[in-house]
C-alpha cells in the first residue's frame, strides 16, 4: 500500500497535506506515528468516567492532529464531537462518538497496512 | 549557538510535525501544557526566541500562558505565536489582546510556518538594534543642538570677557528650580518637556548684548544713565533678533526664548525693565531665568564687582537687594540653597549633566512601547502597578507574603520571601513541589488546606501554626492566610494569599514557660497543682467514670539521702518517677507531690485490685545499694465520692494506715480509716505531718519544713 491509496483507504486529502507538508517522507513518518497517538485512548477513557472536560481536550487534539495530516474524514466527527463537548455532556455526544469511533478504527486500519508494506 | 524556540502543544504529535520543520535552525524546547510553558520560559526567560503556543491544553492554557507572560514581562521581549484550530473571532482577538505576534490556524502549511517564524525572530532582533539605533541618533542630535545653543550663549560672554560658565551655570539653575517646581506641585502644569525647553533657552537670554558697545559692556565702573539705557536695550533688542527670525517662527523653544530674552529683567514688582511687567504678567519661564541670573551675577566676579559667598547671595536675593522677585520662587531657592552650590559646581564639569546617554535611551524605548499601548495593556499596566505596590510592601515588612492559585495551581512569593525560603519566586504545583513538601517535614499542607477550603467568603481568614524546616532547621512558623472565593453562586475556592512569620523563638519560650508551670523539674513528672487541675477536670466531665487516686511514697527515703547524700537521693527519685511511667497507662496521670511522695489518678474497668497490684510490683526494685520499697494507699471515687480533696485526703489516710502497719504495702481506703492522720501535710486539710516524713529533695519538696 502507498501513502496515496493509505489517504484514500481512510478518505483523507492526500494532495492537501502534499502541499501543506511538502514531502512524502515526512508526510509518511508523521502518519505512521499516529498509530502512538494516545488521545484516542484519554477520549475513551475519560468518557467512560464521565470527565467531559478532559474529554474535550482529548477530541480536540485528535481533530488537531486530523487537521494537520489532512485526515479529513476523522477530522469532520471529531470536529464535530469536540464542539458538542465544548458544553459537557448532551444527549449527542454518544451519537457523535460512535461515528469517531467507526471513523477511528477506520483510519488505524489504513495506517496499519502501510505500516506492513513499508516495513 | 543556535536560537531557541519553545513549542507547547499537549499533542505529542503537534509538536513533532512542528519541531520536525524547524529542528534544523532552532533548537526546540517542548512543553506539553500550559505548567510545563511556564516552567521552561522562567528557567531560559530572554534566551529563548519564539513561543509557539497551543491554546486548548490540560492544567492552564494558551491564554493563561500569556497573561503571566504579561505579568512578568516577558511578552515584550519573547514573540508569541499562537497555533490553533480556535479560530473564532473572539479566540483570536483575545489572544491579539495579550500580545501575540501572529495567529496561525490550523491546517498549517510547513512553508508558512517556517517562513512566519524566521520573519518573527528577525523583526523582533531588527526592532531591538532600531531601538539602540534611534536612542543613539537622537542623543546625537539632542547633544549637538544643545550645543549650538550654548556655543551661541557663549559668544555673548565672550565678548563680555567672562569665563563661559554664566551660560551653564543658568542652564543648571533654571533646571533645578524647574525640577523642585514640579516635585513640589507649584509650577502650574510645568512638565518634564517644559524643563528641557526653558533651561534650553535660558542659554539664549542676553544675545541681545551682542549689539552692546564694548565700552558699556565692559566698563569697570558705574555706568551713566545714558550708558545703562542702552544697557537696557538688550532686552529688546534680543527678543527683536529672535522675532526676526526669517525661520522657525512658531517653534516652542523660539517662543520661550523671547520671552526670557526680553523679560528676564521685569521684576514681580513692576520695577523691572524694560516693559514694566508686574507680578505673573512676566511669564514664568522669564521669572525663573531672572533669578537664576541675579544668583549667577552675585556668585560670579565680574569687572565691576568681586564674587559674593553663595550665602552671601542668598541672603541679598531675599533680602530684595536684586529686586522683588516671584514669593514662590524665592521659596523654591531657599529650599533648594543647600543642594544649590554642588549641583552649580558638578555642572560646569558636566556640561550635558541634563542629557544622560541612558536615560535617553529609555526615552527612545518608552516611545516605542507607549506606541503600543491598547486599552489591555493599560489594565495590565494598572496590574502592574498594583504588583509593584504590593511587592514593595511585602518585601519593606520582612514578611513572607505568598499568593496561591488553584488553577493553575502554582504559589507566588515575593523576591524576599522567595530568598529566605530558598525558593523560586513561582513554584508550579506547589503540593507535588519536592523543595516544598521536604519543608513541611513530611507533614504536607493538608491541615492548612483543608482549614482554607472549609472557610466562608464571610470569614475567610485562618490562622495555623506549623514546623518548617528553612536551613536545616526546624522552625515555628504561622501562617496567616485569606482563602479567595470567587463571586459566582454557590462561590468557589480560588486560591489564597497569606503570610508567614516566623515565631519559633516566642513558640519556644512559651513551650518552655508552659513546661515550668506544669511539671517537676526534678522529675518531669506533673507537679501537685498542675495534676490537680487536670484531675478535677476528668472528674467533671466524666462523673461516673470508675476512677482510683493513689498516692505512695518511698520507704526510708530518709536513709537513701543521709547514708549516699542528696544527690543519690535525687537520682533514687528520678529512677522512681521513669518506674513510674513505665507502670501506668497512656489516659493515666502521674504527679510528683511532694519529697518523696508521688500520686497516680487512674481510670480502671472491672478489677481495680488486679490494676493496684500490677503498679505496686513494678514500683518495687533496687537503685544501685539502696533497696526500693513502696507504701501506697488508694481511695476510689465509688466509695469516696468525686470530690477531689476529699479523695485526696481519704488516699492519704489510707497511706497513713500502711505506714502505721509497717509500710511496704498498699491498701484502699475505707471507713475505719475515717479519724486516720495523714502523711502528707497537705494545703488543703493543713494536717501533721508524720514525723517519719522526711523529704529535702527537689523544689516541689517541701524544704524548709524540716
Amino acid at each position: 500500500m502507498t501513502l496515496k491509496e493509505c489517504y484514500g483507504a481512510i478518505e483523507g486529502d492526500y494532495e492537501g497535506v502534499i502541499g501543506r507538508l511538502r514531502t512524502e517522507r515526512m508526510v509518511q513518518k508523521f502518519v505512521l506515528k499516529f498509530l502512538n497517538d494516545k488521545s484516542y485512548e484519554l477520549l475513551v477513557k475519560s468518557l467512560d468516567e464521565g470527565n467531559y472536560e478532559e474529554a474535550f481536550r482529548a477530541s480536540h487534539t485528535i481533530k488537531g492532529v486530523c487537521q494537520n495530516l489532512s485526515f479529513t474524514k476523522l477530522y469532520e466527527s471529531s470536529h464535530r464531537l469536540t464542539e458538542a463537548l465544548r458544553a459537557g455532556y448532551s444527549a449527542e455526544v454518544d451519537g457523535l462518538f460512535s461515528q469517531v469511533k467507526g471513523d477511528y478504527q477506520q483510519t488505524i486500519t489504513a495506517i496499519q497496512e502501510l505500516q506492513e508494506s513499508v516495513s | 549557538m543556535k536560537q531557541k524556540i519553545l513549542i507547547a502543544d499537549d499533542s505529542e504529535m503537534n509538536r513533532s510535525i512542528l519541531a520536525d520543520m524547524l529542528e534544523e535552525e532552532y533548537d526546540i524546547l517542548e512543553a506539553e501544557d500550559g505548567v510545563e510553558a511556564i516552567g521552561i520560559l522562567q528557567k531560559y526567560e530572554t534566551s529563548i526566541s519564539l513561543l509557539l503556543l497551543d491554546i486548548v491544553m490540560p492544567n492552564m492554557d494558551g491564554f493563561e500562558v500569556l497573561v503571566m507572560m504579561n505579568k512578568h514581562k516577558w511578552i515584550e521581549n519573547i514573540p508569541v505565536i499562537m497555533i490553533s484550530s480556535e479560530s473564532a473571532p473572539a479566540h483570536v482577538e483575545r489572544a491579539y489582546g495579550l500580545g501575540i505576534v501572529d495567529f496561525i490556524s490550523r491546517p498549517f502549511d510547513a512553508l508558512i510556518v517556517h517562513r512566519r517564524v524566521v520573519n518573527t525572530i528577525l523583526l523582533y532582533a531588527k526592532q531591538k538594534k532600531l531601538v539602540g539605533l534611534v536612542a543613539d541618533q537622537m542623543y546625537q542630535k539632542e547633544r549637538q543642538a544643545g550645543m549650538m545653543v550654548d556655543i551661541l550663549g557663549h559668544i555673548v560672554e565672550f565678548r563680555n570677557g567672562e569665563s563661559g560658565q554664566h551660560v551653564l551655570h543658568i542652564r543648571t539653575l533654571t533646571e533645578l528650580l524647574l525640577e523642585y517646581m514640579i516635585h513640589q506641585d507649584v509650577g502650574h502644569g510645568l512638565t518634564d518637556l517644559d524643563i528641557a525647553l526653558i533651561s534650553t533657552a535660558s542659554a539664549l537670554h542676553d544675545i541681545g548684548k551682542i549689539v552692546i558697545p564694548d565700552e558699556v559692556l565692559n566698563k569697570p565702573g558705574r555706568l551713566t544713565q545714558e550708558e545703562f539705557a542702552i544697557m537696557k536695550n538688550h532686552t529688546l533688542v534680543g527678543a527683536k533678533m529672535l522675532d526676526d527670525l526669517p525661520f522657525y517662527q512658531d517653534e516652542p523653544l523660539i517662543r520661550t526664548a523671547y520671552e526670557i530674552c526680553r523679560w528676564h529683567h521685569e521684576r514681580y514688582d513692576g520695577r523691572g525693565y524694560p516693559d514694566g511687567l508686574k507680578g505673573d504678567e512676566i511669564p514664568l519661564s522669564a521669572q525663573i531665568v531672572a533669578l537664576a541670573d541675579v544668583y549667577d551675577a552675585l556668585t560670579s566676579e565680574r569687572v565691576y564687582k568681586k564674587a559674593f559667598s553663595h550665602e552671601k547671595a542668598i541672603h541679598m536675593i531675599l533680602n530684595g537687594e536684586c529686586g522683588q522677585f516671584n514669593p514662590v520662587l524665592l521659596q523654591c531657592l531657599t529650599d533648594i540653597a543647600g543642594t544649590l552650590e554642588k549641583e552649580m559646581h558638578n555642572s560646569s564639569k558636566n556640561a550635558q549633566r541634563h542629557i544622560d546617554k541612558r536615560e535617553m535611551r529609555n526615552v527612545a524605548e518608552e516611545m516605542f512601547h507607549r506606541e503600543e499601548l491598547t486599552a489591555s495593556e493599560r489594565t495590565l499596566q494598572l496590574l502592574e502597578h498594583e504588583r509593584m505596590k504590593y511587592s514593595f510592601f511585602a518585601d519593606m515588612s520582612e514578611e513572607v507574603q505568598f499568593e496561591y492559585t488553584v488553577s493553575p495551581p502554582m504559589v507566588m512569593l515575593f523576591a524576599l520571601g522567595a530568598k529566605k525560603l530558598g525558593l523560586n519566586e513561582i513554584i508550579l504545583d506547589p503540593l507535588r513541589d519536592e523543595k516544598v513538601q521536604a519543608m513541611s517535614g513530611g507533614e504536607g499542607y493538608g491541615t492548612l488546606s483543608d482549614a482554607l477550603r472549609s472557610t466562608t467568603p464571610e470569614q475567610p481568614i485562618v490562622k495555623h501554626d506549623q514546623e518548617i524546616w528553612i536551613d536545616g532547621e526546624k522552625r515555628w512558623m504561622r501562617i496567616i492566610a485569606r482563602a479567595m472565593w470567587s463571586q459566582e453562586e454557590p462561590p468557589r475556592y480560588t486560591g489564597t494569599i497569606g503570610k508567614v512569620i516566623d515565631i519559633h523563638d516566642e513558640r519556644v519560650r512559651l513551650d518552655t514557660l508552659r513546661q515550668m508551670a506544669s511539671h517537676d523539674p526534678l522529675t518531669g513528672l506533673f507537679n501537685r497543682r498542675y495534676a490537680e487541675g487536670r484531675i478535677k477536670e476528668r472528674l467533671a466531665s466524666r462523673p461516673d467514670g470508675r476512677f482510683a487516686l493513689v498516692i505512695f511514697d518511698l520507704d526510708h527515703f530518709k536513709q537513701a539521702n543521709d547514708n549516699y547524700g542528696h544527690m543519690f537521693g535525687d537520682q533514687v527519685l528520678g529512677f522512681m518517677a521513669e518506674k513510674l511511667r513505665q507502670s501506668i497507662r497512656g489516659g493515666d496521670i502521674p504527679a510528683r507531690v511532694g519529697g518523696d511522695e508521688f500520686l497516680i489518678f487512674l481510670e480502671y474497668k472491672l478489677d481495680v485490685e488486679t490494676v493496684i497490684q500490677r503498679i505496686f510490683d513494678s514500683l518495687i526494685g533496687q537503685y544501685e545499694d539502696f533497696k526500693i520499697s513502696v507504701s501506697m494507699g488508694v481511695a476510689k471515687t465509688k466509695d469516696i465520692g468525686t470530690d477531689y480533696d476529699t479523695l485526696f485526703h481519704a488516699a492519704d489516710q489510707a497511706l497513713y494506715t500502711v505506714k502505721r502497719s509497717g509500710r511496704g504495702r498498699y491498701c484502699f481506703y475505707d471507713e475505719s480509716m475515717r479519724d486516720m492522720l495523714s502523711v502528707i501535710s497537705s494545703i488543703d486539710n493543713g494536717g501533721e505531718s508524720d514525723n517519719d516524713k522526711e523529704s529535702a529533695n527537689g523544689a516541689a519538696g517541701k524544704e524548709g519544713e524540716q
